[in-house]
């Protein structure tokens, strides 16, 4: 590498650590996809005009910690779950992020004009019993109609209250160089499941999705690890890819991962291949990733193991100081590159 | 999976990279072009360079369909999407490519009824389920995606499929490479030929290039393994003084292509007489547009577009960089004014495009220790 190369890339570095300015003329679809368009969003706009300071899975005051999320996922229903169980597991798991028994949660509905009752009737079926699995209460919500047209059958939001465990010290800024990187299960699942069951693609593959409430992965984490358990981020949308970018962002720390150890199961691994989608952006709704000191990383992983759904969790790689703010891959091929954030959805290529 | 892992073999790759090793002379410095964007992908990808050594160097070339569309073409689909009566519809690829006044993406925010697909055929199937609206498929790529939309006017024409038409941007391989050979800055040892689109055209079109231009061309598959073994066909036929077309993606390219596929593109396309290649300028009948016959599904002329020139931004240097003149981080706005969130460039767009794999799999200074 000539040292113009290297000076650029210095500079684009430099461009890149400056913080974000919303400046987009409308909202596109590539707000809403998690990537770098949605990052700018956040801090571009809401978080210096609401004076959010820290950005996390969940807000925590006084021991307890506080989220809420949105669900407007289509189709309704697909293998694996449906938007009654995300509505649940995806709140549930925001708290326990945070490293927060979750405790109670919220339902707020706001559903389209013509909604056949049966579906409704299996939505809240399935919100109770994700609820009752996920040891939370449904203690109060709210319901509203549109228009037909104005929504997609039903978008669903709950808001969560948890208990911050007493043995959680789980922060972006935690994370040092040397600790390890372990992925709780099979990643892309969720994600997969979904593109698959829009019947866009006249693709079928025996791919479900993996939505399930983490708490119990996180309850045996804290109870192997403690403090050495430095962060946890579920790989919602954006998969593992933007989790590991947007905290190497926040801790100003490099990641290194290797592409071999990344459990990826076959079928999903094949759609991917076929759309031309990295498996390491495609959502998940069941895989945390989690940061350890490195002296505990073995035992954290055993517990993790041990716990059900969780019985592929690996460690994949380790937290660096150089180049900060970087996450590179070690391919399977025995290159190195970068893995950075997506603008926006990924996009299947042409050819 | 099957089929595919076997030519990710990292160990393979390891016996190739020394073998490369040992069939260069170390005081040369060997550039090889890669012509096809999806190579370049999987190059960055997989970090294909790190195994070459330093003397060899691969330099991308004009072969991503969606890097080489102007940006007035775009404007066309914008002023056709933003019609009433029209749904335009497009790969993935297309939708953040910057024309003079916005992207797909944009105007689709702004009311424009713009819809992806995967196929051109999603775009019939829209066309006879929306009988009262007017679908045009924005149609790009090289003869690799041509026969697919020509099948898909063969069905709309034999199904009377009335409200629909094609944008026609599908273009040809051979033209913009006789214009980069002929071009006075190249500097290139030999070329790696690009296997798609070899499936339908074969590998005898790239037979001028040794034998006008004198540099050897080996036509190659898509996975890391394919691009070392093409690599060292290339560097081997220098060794050996040997100067001819070679054929590495066997498994899929005919020497002389796939004759129905022809058949079909001869049967619904002609060349036009000129076509204009972000920032190559125009090339000579390298574009193609519906012939006579199906001429009734031309959408440029259904429809009137306005096919004004808007002549591309003046930092960008995206023809230098299609040309392989200069690498992606020589462009004067790389990664400050153009990234992938805002491409002032068509390469920074599409994951094909030399810029956008350099900057999302290449940004990454390799000397410097990771630590």
């Amino acid at each position: 590498m000539t040292s113009h190369e290297a000076d650029q890339l210095a500079l684009i570095e430099r461009v890149r650590a400056k913080p974000l300015r919303f400046r987009d003329e409308r909202i596109t679809m590539a707000h809403g996809a998690g990537g770098k368009a949605t990052l700018t969003l956040i801090e571009g706009l809401l978080a210096p005009v609401l004076g959010l300071r820290e950005l996390d899975d969940a807000a925590r005051v006084d021991g307890l910690a506080l989220t809420t999320d949105s669900f407007v996922v289509k189709p309704i229903r697909f293998p694996g779950g449906s938007i009654g169980d995300l509505a649940v597991n995806g709140t549930v798991n925001d708290l326990a992020m945070a490293g927060a028994r979750p405790l109670a949660l919220t339902l707020s509905l706001v559903l389209e004009e013509g909604l056949p009752a049966d579906e409704l009737r299996a939505e809240i079926e399935a919100i109770a019993a994700a609820a009752r699995t996920a040891g939370v209460e449904i203690v109060g919500g709210d319901t509203k109609v549109v228009e037909r047209g104005r929504c997609d059958a039903m978008y669903v939001t709950t808001t969560g209250i948890g208990a911050v465990d007493e043995r959680a010290q789980l922060s972006p800024a935690s994370i040092r160089p040397g600790d390890r990187i372990l992925v709780s299960g099979a990643i892309g699942e969720h994600g997969t499941a979904v593109m698959l069951a829009r019947g866009e693609f006249e693709l079928e593959a025996p791919v479900e999705s993996d939505t399930r409430s983490l708490w119990p992965a996180v309850d045996a984490l804290l109870d192997a690890a403690g403090p050495a358990l430095r962060c946890l981020r579920d790989a919602t949308r954006g998969g593992v890819a933007s989790v590991l970018n947007e905290l190497a962002r926040a801790s100003g720390t490099a990641m290194v991962v290797r592409e071999r150890d990344i459990p990826v199961r076959p079928a999903v691994a094949g759609a991917c291949e076929i759309l031309g989608i990295d498996p390491m952006y495609v959502a998940n709704e069941g895989v945390l990733v989690a940061f350890v000191a490195p002296d505990d990383a073995d035992a954290a992983l055993a517990a993790l193991r041990s716990v059900v759904g969780c019985e592929d969790a690996v460690e994949v790689g380790e937290v660096k100081t150089e180049p900060p703010g970087l996450v590179l891959v070690e391919t399977a091929f025995g290159g190195r590159r970068v893995m950075d954030l997506l603008v926006g959805d990924p996009l299947p290529r042409i050819c | 999976m099957k089929y595919v892992d076997e030519f990710r073999d990292a160990e393979l790759g390891r016996v190739l990279a020394a073998e490369i090793v040992a069939s260069v002379e170390p005081g040369r410095h060997y550039k090889v072009m890669e012509v096809c964007g999806g190579h370049t992908h999987t190059i960055y990808k997989y970090g294909v360079d790190d195994l070459l050594p330093e003397n060899v160097e691969l330099v991308h070339g004009p072969g991503c369909p969606v890097c080489v569309i102007p940006m007035g073409r775009v404007d066309d689909g914008i002023a056709i999407a933003k019609r009433e009566e029209v749904i335009l519809t497009c790969f993935g690829d297309m939708m953040r490519v910057p024309g003079g006044s916005g992207t797909f993406l944009e105007a689709k925010a702004e009311g424009a009824d713009i819809r992806m697909v995967y196929s051109p055929l999603d775009a019939l199937r829209i066309a006879k389920e929306n009988p009262e609206r007017e679908v045009v498929f924005f149609a790009v790529g090289f003869e690799t995606t041509a026969p697919s939309t020509a099948l898909t006017l063969k069905r709309a024409k034999q199904d009377e499929v009335g409200n629909f038409s094609v944008v026609s941007n599908h273009v040809t391989i051979v033209p913009p490479l006789r214009a980069l050979l002929e071009s006075p800055d190249l500097r290139l040892d030999g070329f790696i030929g690009p296997g798609h689109v070899s499936t339908v055209v074969g590998a005898r079109p790239f037979e001028f290039i040794p034998a006008d231009y004198g540099r050897p061309i080996v036509v190659s598959g898509f996975e890391p393994l394919d691009l070392l073994q093409s690599v060292h066909m290339v560097l081997r036929q220098l060794a050996e003084g040997r100067c001819e077309v070679e054929n590495q993606y066997k498994r899929v390219v005919p020497y002389d292509g796939n004759p129905a596929a022809l058949a079909v593109l001869a049967e619904v396309f002609e060349l036009r007489p000129h076509f204009e290649w972000r920032g190559l300028g125009f090339i000579s009948s390298s574009g193609l547009k519906l012939g006579p016959d199906y001429a009734d599904f031309d959408a440029e002329l259904r429809f009137g577009v306005p096919g004004v020139r808007v002549a591309d931004p003046k930092a960008c240097q995206c023809g230098e960089v299609l040309k392989g003149v200069i690498k992606p981080w020589e462009c004067k706005v790389f990664g400050t004014a153009c990234t992938p969130e805002r491409p002032i460039g068509t390469c920074m767009v599409s994951s094909e495009g030399a810029c956008a794999a350099y900057y999302n799999y290449g940004r990454f200074a390799r000397e410097r220790e990771v630590v």
